[in-house]
């Protein structure tokens, strides 16, 4: 059996963090009671002035962004055949699929009224920026889903199914490809629509493309950073050979988005005033020192990104920098327009945090029953992936 | 036909009947909150001395019905902006996106939907006026057709210039409003937006999801004449590099 040659989670630690995790469960059950029986008023700190928060701030906003290095590198290694990253395609995949099923559970709690979800699929808008991210949720999870199950299926060792997966292979990717760039890009889109609000260092015409440069780049940075994240857990080799040149087109994203970040501030007439004393600006410095000047500043020198603390740290900078930006334009960015300042609750902040948690814990769970790290794949009969 | 209402705030004294109507004509608990809410759906807010109604602009093109992914929001021909709350699945994008902030949350409710105005639609199909014109002691509230009240509120600028600013809100913000407001100060001063710009704020929007078809035809053969052109050429390196044949 693959299973048992996997190496064992370290104990102590393992019983520490489920501990954490059951306390986390336990308030998230809490909470959930209280959103559905109570209203979104009586948990969040939600209002008609301020009607979206952290939940699609970060959730839907980060959880669909950090989710790309799936997309990223099955279009790698799928289509445009660079084969050596390979062996890290599963770990990136698994931890894509998770994000999204993360996004659409949040989805959940953040709705007025969730279980009519599926009326996006009958009243259609196509006018509507959410209609289109309705339809790429929908469909790239259910992308993700088909693709994640060919994992399941080599497990399972069900050959019948895992040939129609592999006939499915290519069309699947290409419409993953696809679907994540309409999904990544018209997160941005959504807030063309507020021109009046959003405060002119994170509005421009061009939020879908920076949506789009961003995810990307976020995509590399958690491969890195979930490759790191497994190997202290399952006591894992980094692929360093693999990761360090994922650093450095992590790092040459960053620039590009860097620039076109600045160049759209510059012609938007606004660059002169990210050095003002005031809020908006001092958030703009942080989430651009944090997610483009710190992790190019550290991976522009080889000798730091060939080191994996050096790598793992310029790749958690782009990440949270990352995060910094998309809060930034959901919720710092429309403060002023909407005469509030935002904070979440604790109870929002229970759902979101709970949730992630519970992602990690899948992930454990998974790579521990699944052949997800090559070494669990030597058994059986191979990558059927690969081809 | 499509009916239209101006507001002059320089003939409102705040007396608030137009908000009381409002409560019994759509039924809503009977309590004014001093800003328009789920359950208020006008209310009259001073501004430095100023008495400004707020109320649903109704929209040339409105926002919300651009926004809205079910389609629950709607532009009737006679001038009402309409909500469908059998449709609507709580995601408040209408809420986050209207430029003039007018669609409310039930935020206390499990099963909540959005409230707004809806300009008295049933008694505009009876062929009366909206509950708030028809009892304004003022005539700060003027139903009427649209044209026609631009008419005439070009004539009441023109006629007492002393009186008003040379603006009537809401002829051209966000493409046009059926509720246009008249003031003696800047509309700045009374809670408006002034930035808006003048035409639909769908369009910036559409000018982006329109291309939807393009990136998913040009995209979707871009990536597979890479994909085939990649695999051909690990094929030929294959065969070239003397690893011998192998199925493509």
């Amino acid at each position: 059996m693959s299973v048992l040659e996997l190496p064992r989670p370290r104990g102590i630690r393992m019983t520490f963090w489920r501990g954490a995790l059951g306390v986390l469960v336990l308030a998230l059950l809490y909470v959930t009671v209280m959103r559905f029986t109570r209203g979104l008023g009586a948990t969040t700190n939600l209002s008609d002035r301020f009607p979206w928060g952290v939940w699609i701030g970060f959730d839907i906003l980060c959880g669909v962004g950090l989710a790309a290095g799936a997309f990223t590198l099955m279009a790698t290694v799928h289509l445009f055949h660079i084969k050596r990253f390979e062996p890290i395609v599963r770990p990136t995949l698994l931890t894509g699929y998770l994000g999204y099923l993360f996004v659409c559970v949040a989805l959940m709690y953040d709705l007025g009224q969730p279980w009519r979800i599926w009326h996006a699929m009958i009243y259609w808008n196509e006018h509507s920026v959410m209609f289109e991210v309705a339809w790429c949720v929908m469909l790239y999870t259910t992308v993700l889903t088909l693709e994640f199950s060919h994992i399941v299926f080599e497990r399972l060792r069900w050959k019948t199914m895992l040939g129609v997966m592999h006939a499915l292979n290519t069309p699947l990717v290409i419409l993953g490809v696809l679907l994540s760039t309409l999904h990544q890009s018209s997160l941005g889109t959504m807030y063309l629509i507020v021109p009046e609000k959003l405060h002119a260092l994170w509005y421009t015409p061009a939020l879908p493309l920076l949506f789009y440069v961003s995810a990307v780049g976020a995509g590399l940075g958690m491969v890195i950073v979930e490759s790191y994240l497994s190997g202290r857990a399952f006591g894992r080799e980094l692929e360093m050979d693999l990761l360090e040149p994922l650093g450095r087109v992590m790092m040459v994203v960053l620039g590009i988005f860097g620039v076109l970040r600045l160049d759209l501030l510059f012609h938007a007439g606004v660059l002169g005033t990210i050095f003002a004393p005031v809020y908006e600006s001092r958030m703009f410095l942080l989430e651009f020192g944090v997610g483009v000047v710190a992790p190019i500043a550290l991976l522009a020198f080889p000798a730091v990104r060939r080191r994996k603390g050096g790598l793992v740290a310029g790749a958690l900078f782009a990440v949270l920098g990352f995060i910094l930006y998309r809060l930034n334009v959901s919720i710092t960015g429309l403060e002023r327009a909407s005469g509030t300042h935002y904070v979440p609750s604790w109870m929002e902040m229970t759902v979101s945090v709970g949730l992630v948690a519970i992602g990690f814990a899948a992930f454990a769970v998974a790579v521990r029953w699944l052949p997800i790290f090559p070494e669990s794949a030597e058994s059986g009969h191979g990558r059927g992936s690969g081809h | 036909m499509s009916h239209a209402l101006l507001l002059d705030t320089t003939r409102c004294t705040g007396c608030g009947a137009c908000a009381a109507a409002c409560k019994e004509q759509n039924h809503l608990p009977p309590e004014i909150d001093e800003r328009t809410t789920a359950y208020t759906w006008t209310a009259v807010e001073n501004h430095g001395g100023v008495n400004v109604r707020k109320m649903c602009m109704h929209c040339l093109a409105p926002t919300c019905v651009s926004v809205c992914p079910v389609g629950a929001m709607s532009k009737s021909p006679s001038g009402p902006v309409l909500y469908d709350s059998g449709k609507c699945i709580g995601c408040r994008y209408c809420v986050q996106a209207c430029p003039f902030d007018v669609p409310k949350y039930q935020w206390d409710r499990a099963v909540p939907v959005v409230a707004k105005c809806i300009m008295c639609a049933p008694r505009l199909a009876q062929g009366k006026p909206t509950a708030c014109a028809a009892v304004c002691p003022t005539g700060a509230t003027k139903f009427g057709e649209r044209d026609a009240l631009i008419g005439e509120a070009r004539e009441r600028i023109a006629a007492e210039p002393g009186r008003y600013v040379d603006h009537l809100y809401g002829l051209d913000e966000a493409g046009g409003t059926s509720v246009m407001l008249l003031s003696g100060v800047p509309f700045g001063q009374l809670g408006l937006r002034e930035n808006l710009p003048h035409k639909p704020l769908g369009q910036l929007t559409w000018a982006v999801l329109s291309h939807v078809p393009d990136i998913v035809t040009l995209g979707g053969s871009l990536l597979y004449g890479i994909y085939w052109i990649t695999k051909r050429r690990e094929y030929v390196r294959r065969v070239e590099g003397g690893h011998g044949e192998e199925r493509s």
